[in-house]
């Protein structure tokens, strides 16, 4: 405890600071005084919620109603019938079904193997001296500093040479490398803080380096292994520069990624957009986070702010 | 355990290591030797031109405005977002009025963090689009439908006003951002002992003292975490101006930044060479915003 606040504490018994003895007058001013001020804070508050929420909300009602009505209706008018039609549109017609397994089939295969990868290289960066540990460790988490847009230009060339542009296995190989420098960092971290005695143990019964990281380490690593599953999950499923750059030329929109084809279908749409069924899209892309949302707000919040924290 | 020692090792490393120097190191070496390359991408064959490229960068008109837009994102957006995250976070901490002398938070306090903090996980680019139609400027748009009802007949033109355009862009990105914030501080404002509110009240301390005095200080080290990830987060804004501006950038440059004019450097007119030359601009932007944070917000950091 080495404290040197800015906070003045008073010296006992030089000055009576108004407020110190109080009397039931002042007590229940104060009461009152507190009410007051949570009320508004509750004011504020629901304001800012109103704020966050109503975009959201005027989405997802607009996305059941035709176009003459978003034109002419109040903006937060109910719709003036639940037809499903908008969404089929969206699903089959403006692709975004396909847009939407692609993302899936990409984000599940790049977290998983940033999440192997970047564990296995951890780990032995963590727990094990060898010449070029350090180098290798720095080499790693230097990549937190420089912006992707400065690598986009060679990165593009590079694909293209190996012949993974317009690939999904160029996008996972990407994806997987440029999560790695976070990955690695925030779990070298944590494979430190894990006791020795347990690892001691295993070596004692004999078991191999590899089996002592798969059944021993990694289960215990467990809360760490989960807030950056999830910290790379969202920040992969969210990607947009990226597959902007690696998915593109003639016949790319089959491999089109989910951001990608709702961004496009906005920006490509003239007077005569199906507004309807651009709302349907955005709602049901909003719709597979809501839902996690809903069930693990606890462990997204504290696998988003993961990094910060450390 | 010596046994097998380094083919594990070597058995551990090789994978991440191969697909992080091939698409990771590789790339950010090569930006900068291309950034002295004349190449345009249609032969193999390039020549080297030294600083041609930096110095005509210098005279693009282009380029200085994108730097200008970078300057007011990099002061209003951390601003902005930091000041709106610290007032919802103290609120949501000490609001609840004090009970036997103990500050308590609001009530429902997580309710308001859960729906604060939703927008985070939405991607840019999909809070790009809605909000381009929030902004629509007819009555299809959110904003400027509302404005129609109260009797507004004269449309405001967000995305299309070289005034409004950059403050349009910069209002969602606070919109997004506050809610991450709000959950950080409140973090921090939470590992406060109470005993310090405490002590401070019975002093006779306001809460905007308290706030002031004894909640900024502590926190100190967490707004300087915020304010870097909100700089490196003003260079780039990449996709909110690509999907919602007008003609990519515009309308009249008015919101370009460096990512955009990279990406349509690279795109549209192949010059790789030139479009490198701005990254290893954007790069040495980006860590000298960093250092200067490091070095003008370093302070003695209290310790609890």
């Amino acid at each position: 405890m080495t404290n040197s606040t800015d906070v003045h504490t008073p010296v006992p018994g030089t000055v009576d600071y108004p407020g110190s003895r109080k009397s039931p007058a002042a007590a229940s001013h104060d009461a009152k005084e507190g009410r007051l001020f949570s009320g508004f804070a509750h004011i504020a508050l629901a304001v800012w919620g109103i704020l966050v929420i109503a975009p959201l909300i005027w989405v997802i009602l607009a996305s059941f109603k035709s176009n003459t009505e978003i034109f002419t209706h109040a903006p937060f008018s109910l719709p003036s019938s639940l037809s499903w039609d908008t969404y089929k549109t969206a699903w089959t017609e403006a692709h975004i079904g396909r847009y939407f397994l692609n993302s899936v089939f990409v984000v599940a295969c790049s977290t998983a193997g940033t999440m192997i990868f970047g564990s296995m290289a951890a780990y032995v960066l963590a727990r094990y001296k060898f010449w070029g540990n350090r180098a290798i460790y720095y080499l790693f988490v230097s990549g937190l500093a420089f912006p992707v847009f400065m690598a986009i230009v060679p990165l593009f060339l590079i694909l293209k040479n190996l012949s993974l542009l317009n690939t999904f296995t160029g996008l996972i190989l990407v994806y997987i490398a440029y999560s790695l420098p976070f990955t690695v960092f925030f779990m070298t971290a944590f494979f430190k803080t894990l006791p020795n005695s347990v690892a001691e143990a295993a070596v004692v019964d004999g078991a191999s380096h590899t089996r002592l990281f798969f059944q021993v380490m990694l289960p215990m690593a467990k809360s760490g292994l989960i807030s950056i599953t999830i910290f790379n999950l969202v920040g992969q499923w969210n990607q947009y520069l990226l597959p902007v750059a690696i998915m593109q030329g003639a016949g790319a929109d089959s491999k089109w990624v989910l951001t990608q084809g709702i961004a496009n279908i906005s920006v490509s749409a003239g007077y005569q957009a199906n507004w309807a069924a651009l709302f349907a899209a955005l709602t049901l892309s909003m719709l597979p986070m809501i839902i996690m949302y809903a069930f693990f707000q606890r462990q997204i919040q504290a696998g988003l702010t993961a990094g910060s924290t450390k | 355990m010596k046994h097998g020692r380094y083919p594990f090792i070597i058995g551990f490393l090789i994978v991440p290591v191969a697909i992080y120097a091939t698409f990771v190191v590789y790339p950010y070496i090569q930006a900068f030797n291309l950034s002295f390359t004349n190449w345009r991408g249609f032969s193999p064959d390039f020549e080297y031109i030294g600083f041609d490229n930096f110095t005509k960068l210098f005279q693009d008109s282009t380029f200085w405005k994108a730097i200008q837009h970078h300057i007011v994102l990099l002061i209003a957006m951390p601003l902005l977002t930091i000041a709106i995250a610290l007032f919802f976070a103290f609120l949501l901490n000490v609001g609840g009025g004090s009970k036997g002398g103990l500050m308590r938070g609001v009530r429902g306090s997580w309710f308001y963090r859960v729906i604060f903090f939703f927008p985070q996980l939405l991607a840019l680019a999909l809070v790009a689009v809605i909000f381009n139609r929030v902004y629509s400027p007819d009555e299809s748009g959110l904003i400027n439908g509302l404005l129609h009802q109260v009797g507004v007949d004269q449309p405001v033109l967000f995305l299309a006003d070289k005034n409004l355009a950059l403050w349009s862009i910069i209002a969602v990105l606070v919109w997004q951002g506050v809610g991450f914030y709000v959950v950080l501080f409140s973090a921090g404002m939470g590992s406060i002992p109470t005993e310090i509110y405490e002590a401070a009240a019975l002093d006779g301390a306001t809460r905007g003292t308290l706030f002031f005095k004894v909640t900024l200080p502590l926190l100190w080290s967490t707004l300087q975490v915020a304010w870097v990830y909100l700089g490196i987060a003003a260079f780039d804004a990449f996709a909110l101006v690509n999907v919602m501006s007008v003609d990519r950038g515009g309308p009249d440059g008015a919101t370009t930044v460096l990512g955009l004019e990279i990406f349509r450097n690279m795109q549209d007119y192949g010059q790789y060479g030139y479009a490198s030359a701005m990254g290893v601009v954007l790069f040495f932007l980006t860590l000298t915003f960093a250092a200067l944070t490091l070095r003008v917000t370093r302070r003695d950091t209290v310790e609890l």
